[in-house]
């Protein structure tokens, strides 16, 4: 399925969808994140992967963006989702997708993300009494060697 | 003739008539046993131990300089060779491991990643500068990204060099 029917589909069952830049990625907002999930795996977009869960540090917000993949029908499709460094709270998808449990616990670990209802978020790459996010833009330790930028 | 010139201490050396006999000091067995079987412990961090692993294949063959038993406990092993990136998670396993080995216990940096910390040595959170910053002292360093094969070897020559010149072989 081409991604403009695709985002059709998707602004039909939720009205509050919108398109982001050249890559046709949609942008839902925070709350119906659960209500998409369920709508992409059980709809005829049959949705059965989740490819990559990242984040992206933009100081005023961090976004976070789900790749979906469908193995039956053969498309993808890119959410975003915006949150406010004050309130870096979401639902976790590792209920409908297995894959996501370990994703969520790497931006946990990374940006600080935290997921609500997620099976077991601790640190999954760093040592587990860090304190701090190592990927956020404010990151700084008396170890860390910034090298000058020419 | 040649082969005495390459014995440590070959002037103390005696041969008796009619055997092959040798008298010599046990300072000089103890040297020569402990620099013949260097067990190295089988620990790989990053793409240096491709190379460590290379050495010790048939093409390079570690088993020409005695060690090329890797053992896969530290309790059995003489020589740390850190090959790869120590990461700060990996560094308290490090310092368990190089506490559990049994003295006299010898530790060679192999690649600059060990050594400085290498390209991760600026803008990286998750690597140790070096494996000096653990607290492990180095007896020898081998720079490269990676060294090859010929360098590890020089390396560990030059360690064996060491333990020949120590003072009290018996420690």
């Amino acid at each position: 399925m081409q991604p403009d029917k695709i985002f059709s589909l998707l602004k039909l069952k939720f009205s509050q969808a919108t398109q982001e830049g050249s890559c046709g990625a949609v942008v839902i907002p925070r709350e119906r994140l659960l209500d998409v999930a369920k709508y992409l795996i059980s709809s005829e977009l049959s949705f059965d992967n989740l490819h990559c869960i990242t984040a992206v540090d933009r100081q005023e917000r961090i976004e976070l963006v789900y790749i979906f993949f469908s193995l039956q029908a053969r498309h993808n499709l890119t959410v975003k989702v915006y949150l406010t460094p004050d309130d870096l709270k979401v639902e976790s998808l590792a209920s409908f997708w297995k894959s996501a449990d370990w994703f969520e616990r790497e931006i946990y670990d990374l940006f600080g993300v935290t997921f609500r209802n997620h099976p077991n978020l601790r640190r999954i790459l760093n040592p587990e009494d860090w304190k701090d996010h190592p990927l956020r833009k404010n990151f700084s330790r008396s170890d860390f060697i910034k090298k000058e930028r020419y | 003739m040649a082969i005495t010139e390459k014995i440590p201490a070959s002037g103390l050396i005696e041969k008796l008539p009619g055997g092959g006999v040798f008298l010599t000091t046990t300072e000089n067995i103890f040297k020569w046993a402990k620099v013949s079987s260097l067990w190295p412990l089988t620990f790989g961090l990053a793409c240096c131990a491709i190379e460590m692993i290379a050495a010790g294949a048939s093409r390079f063959d570690i088993d020409r300089f005695g060690s090329g038993v890797f053992r896969a406990s530290p309790r059995q092993c003489d020589v740390l060779i850190l090959a790869g990136t120590v990461s700060v998670k990996m560094g308290n396993c490090i310092k368990r491991l190089y506490a559990q080995m049994p003295e006299p216990k010898y530790v060679i940096a192999m690649g600059n990643c060990a050594i400085t910390g290498g390209i991760f040595c600026y803008d990286t959170y998750s690597v140790m500068k070096g494996t000096e910053e653990l607290g492990i002292p180095v007896d020898v360093y081998i720079p490269g990204c990676p060294p090859r094969p010929e360098s590890l070897f020089f390396g560990l020559m030059k360690l064996q060099e060491m333990i020949r010149k120590e003072k009290n072989a018996a420690r």
